[in-house]
């Protein structure tokens, strides 16, 4: 094995997590294998697809495209720190269940991550900005209807505050 | 426009017409509930494959051929073997599998017979596609396997590729050289003097010939395995990514030489499939082997590369269809001469595109022949509607008569649609067709686009502005639930459990389907409980009863028929220890929310939770004849195909300087019987159509000459994005089918009807100049081609 390992810190969910990681290892699998958030997707692992979305200290980034010594000392929420602490959803994931917004569920931590950011920069957004807004993350279940409807019903709901 | 507006209820006319129906007046049945599955998924709580984690599980990565066709003249494997962290690096040789246990259960029976390739997980002698694995690295993990196989080194000595599929036939270099021939099969219908008669005699004969091209089904969940052997219990566990659970043990007893009842296979969240995940693939093969081999656990996820440059084409295929129409324009007869592309390791549609040429329309004869040859690029797989390419062609053949004969596309389908009137028709392949309304969303789709208004709109934006708009229609039957082999029948098992929550056990292989709501909203009407008190569970053969898998628009009706039965004796047992406790007679029984109770009489009632206890603890108190075992094991068995129906209609505006297409409107009109849950419905729906709307735009899985696949990222093989979707707008019609519960599949239909459609769409704001369009794709390259070509 590698020796080239370094010590990172990383804040998962509010939690600290101190882990060893080699410097190739990117953000997603240390998130998956060291950190036991799961909810990380990879499905494409070149930055196009979004399902591996997370917030980083506050931003959407794509988890595949950072290394996990990028990220010391950073302040990570997945989608599993979306939902609420009793466990009940989160704002954003009560729309994707209500407006049906996934099926397979495999593209959707990403799409609540990339919502999520969206409506804190831009609590009201156009149609047309949903959609850019959601541009970057791929679906291939849901043909987005159901995940418009879900940013537009969250929006409704009081958005994401 | 809302999709009320145009909800058709089972009460409409066609009820009397379908005197088999029982329609229930659902609690759950029929409603917009949400889904049991989504708190987990939207959390990030869903288990994948990849989440599947074993002590001491290692790790799996394939090296692949870079060539498109090749002899391996030898594999040295001595420098990956030496570098720490390598279990095993594992070549073609060291995977001698028994001849036939790749092939699905299904295409034994099928296929009975017919030459195909050897078995090989891994490349034994030559490769035969870019991707085609050649060696397998296991070690401690994916960065240590991928970095050994830059160590692995490889002598080819390069062979002819064979690229094109229309030459395929006729090429010197052989994909299979043991088969003899570059074709994998071909059935040919004979002619007859009657259909010469009809195409000797007709008033018009037209012929076209239509392209589509090879596109893949991209699950936003690569395909991926954990197999486990233990030496010591003999028992081997693999965790799948799959949609047939079943399929998957019994390839993976056969591949190991294990009883099958050793083998479990094991699924719980599937990140889709669309016909991908169907049936095992040579990947997760030499997986099983592998962990076999070794009595350990090994895991291998494929990256988006492997999915998109090995997963499967899909799609590929080419007609040239006649038809004989009679001065009004009526078709009495139509041919087709198909070929397809099976890639180099694949399964046709062929007989099915023949087979549902003339779909909803009123033709005397069809005849039909199909071959497939092999190429060296990946094995054709499902996709979604495996067989549409009838559809597409028998709908641009539609759009394609009636700009010929200076016929409206609508007015043309009316004259050939089946009517209500004339069921149950039967096809020229002897193919009936019943409770199906074509011509009736036929109507309700011209309806709610607005047919005349946008043709006069088409005419005045032409005339004054200049614009290319379109309108495309695409009008089909589907065969849901086919009746063919494994995938005639379901089982499940109903219980109630000691405190009267009900678990349902499916031999499902769900992947997005919404299964465990669905399954539990037919098993919670028919026991009278609430939806919570119900929870599915499905993906294990450990527990399950088997099932066929998850595709071919199959569960609503099978699985769905299955579970209601199942309920249904699981009530009848309830009924009768209800009685008893109640001192009424089991006829005077009713159950609903949660309670047993005699009917007229609601005080008089018990719960389910004290007929459970009661039937678990309190056993000695009942009469012996009582049939305590509150559980009911069903094997529903599937009298004929369902057919389903739907037309689709768009409008579109070409842009003549760019050479893009964009839809302005989608709309779907569907009869898929009784809806179980309009929400999950519309759903697949919309998934299908954005899946078809992004075959005929956007996505093209290419290769050059050689066979080097160029479109191995999501930079290069476009998935449609939010971007470039439409708001769909449904229309339901809802004739219940004679199963059990009246429903019908739908789960394909989305990505039948939609190609077809769009191209329509398309291809009627082209003929505005005159252009000409006859193949797939339409991205801009293609159009501004065909504007060029008229002189634009």
């Amino acid at each position: 094995m590698s020796t080239d390992e370094h010590p990172v810190t990383l804040t998962v969910n509010g939690r600290r997590h101190r882990v060893r990681v080699e410097s190739r290892k990117t953000l997603a699998d240390a998130l998956r294998e060291d950190c036991t958030t799961t909810g990380v997707h990879l499905a494409c692992e070149h930055g196009v697809c979004g399902a591996c979305t997370v917030l980083l200290d506050g931003e959407a980034v794509r988890s595949c495209l950072v290394f996990a010594v990028q990220a010391d000392g950073a302040d990570i929420v997945t989608a599993e720190g979306l939902a609420h602490p009793d466990g009940s959803l989160g704002p954003v994931q009560e729309a994707f269940r209500a407006c049906h917004g996934l099926q397979c569920g495999f593209c959707t931590p990403g799409f609540v991550v990339t919502v999520t950011a969206m409506l804190r920069e831009n609590p009201d957004p156009t149609d047309d900005e949903i959609r850019e807004g959601l541009g970057g993350n791929l679906c291939r279940c849901t043909g987005y209807q159901g995940i418009i409807a879900a940013v537009k019903h969250a929006v409704a709901n009081g958005g994401v505050q | 426009m809302s999709t009320t507006e145009f909800h058709t209820e089972p009460e409409a006319k066609h009820l009397a017409a379908a005197p088999r129906f029982e329609n229930k007046a659902g609690r759950f049945i029929g409603q917009k509930v949400v889904r049991k599955e989504d708190a987990r998924l939207v959390t990030g709580h869903g288990t994948y494959v990849d989440d599947v984690v074993l002590p001491g599980m290692l790790h799996a990565h394939f090296l692949r051929s870079d060539f498109a066709h090749a002899r391996i003249l030898s594999i040295d494997v001595s420098a990956a073997l030496e570098l720490d962290g390598v279990v095993a690096v594992l070549t073609g040789a060291d995977f001698a599998v028994p001849e036939g246990s790749l092939q699905a259960s299904m295409m034994k029976l099928l296929a009975a017979g017919a030459p195909r390739p050897k078995d090989n997980p891994l490349a034994l002698d030559d490769v035969r596609f870019v991707g085609d694995p050649v060696a397998m690295i296991v070690a401690e993990s994916r960065y240590v396997a991928e970095d050994a196989a830059e160590l692995v080194v490889v002598d080819y000595e390069p062979l002819d590729p064979v690229v094109d599929y229309e030459t395929a036939a006729e090429a010197s270099s052989l994909v299979h050289p043991e088969l003899g021939s570059n074709v994998a099969g071909e059935i040919a219908l004979p002619f007859d003097d009657h259909v010469n008669g009809l195409l000797e005699g007709a008033a018009h004969r037209i012929e076209a010939t239509f392209r589509q091209h090879r596109h893949t089904n991209v699950p936003m969940e690569t395909r991926g395995i954990v197999a486990a052997f233990d030496r010591y219990s003999g028992e081997l566990t693999i965790h799948v990514s799959s949609q047939n659970p079943h399929e998957w043990r019994r390839r993976a007893a056969e591949l190991t030489g294990l009883d099958t009842t050793a083998v479990r296979a094991v699924q719980k969240d599937v990140g889709g499939g669309f016909g991908q995940k169907m049936f095992m693939l040579r990947e997760e093969a030499a997986v099983i082997c592998a962990a076999h081999r070794l009595g350990a656990a090994v895991k291998w996820i494929e990256d988006r590369r492997e999915n998109l440059m090995a997963g499967n084409i899909a799609r590929i295929e080419k007609g040239t269809v006649t038809f004989a129409l009679d001065a009004d324009a009526r078709i009495t007869a139509a041919t087709l001469d198909h070929l397809d592309d099976a890639g180099s390791y694949g399964s046709s549609g062929g007989a099915m595109v023949g087979m549902l040429l003339t779909g909803p329309y009123k033709v005397m004869r069809n005849v039909w022949k199909t071959r497939t040859v092999y190429t060296n690029t990946v094995g054709r797989a499902a996709y979604r509607g495996p067989w549409q390419f009838e559809t597409v062609l028998r709908e641009q053949m539609m759009d394609h008569v009636a700009r010929q004969l200076g016929i409206d596309p609508v007015e043309l389908r009316r004259r050939n649609v089946v009517q209500w009137e004339d069921l149950p028709f039967t096809n020229p392949m002897g193919m009936t067709y019943d409770i199906v309304t074509p011509s009736e969303c036929l109507e309700q789709a011209v309806e709610m686009i607005g047919y005349d208004a946008f043709r006069a709109e088409q005419r005045r934006a032409f005339a004054e502005e200049g614009r290319l708009l379109g309108i495309g229609l695409g009008l089909y039957v589907e065969p849901s639930a086919q009746n063919v082999a494994t995938l005639n029948t379901e089982g499940a098992t109903v219980r109630v459990s000691a405190t009267g929550k009900v678990d349902v056990y499916l031999g499902t292989g769900s992947h997005g389907q919404s299964i465990e709501t669905t399954m539990a909203q037919i098993v919670a009407d028919e026991l009278g409980v609430d939806l919570d008190d119900v929870v599915v569970h499905q993906g294990d053969t450990g527990q399950t009863p088997f099932g066929g898998g998850t595709g071919g628009s199959r569960t609503a009706n099978i699985v769905g028929g299955a579970s209601a039965m199942a309920a249904q004796e699981v009530r009848a047992k309830v009924c009768a220890i209800a009685a008893h406790l109640l001192e009424a007679s089991p006829e005077d029984i009713e159950v609903s929310g949660g309670n047993a109770s005699v009917r007229g009489t609601p005080a008089k009632a018990v719960t389910l939770a004290q007929i459970a206890v009661a039937a678990h603890d309190g056993v000695q108190s009942l009469p012996a004849e009582l049939d305590v075992a509150l559980e009911a094991s069903v094997r529903y068995r599937h009298p004929d195909v369902t057919w389903s129906n739907a037309c689709h209609a768009s409008t579109v505006e070409v842009d003549p300087a760019t050479g893009a297409v964009k839809i302005l409107r989608y709309v779907v009109s569907e009869d898929c019987g009784k809806m179980i849950n309009p929400m999950i419905v519309e759903g697949q729906v919309a998934g299908g159509v954005v899946q078809g709307i992004g075959g005929v735009l956007y996505e093209h899985q290419q290769y050059n000459d050689d066979g080097i696949p160029l479109t191995t990222t999501f930079m290069d093989y476009l998935v449609p994005t939010a971007c470039e979707v439409p708001d769909i707008e449904y229309g339901h019609i809802e004739t219940p089918s004679n199963t059990p519960g009246g429903f019908k599949g739908m789960g394909e239909g989305g990505a039948i009807g939609a190609p077809p459609c769009v191209f329509n769409a398309v291809a009627d704001a082209l003929a505005l100049v005159g252009a000409e369009v006859f193949d797939q794709p339409l991205g801009p390259r293609q159009v501004l081609d065909a504007l060029i070509a008229a002189g634009r």
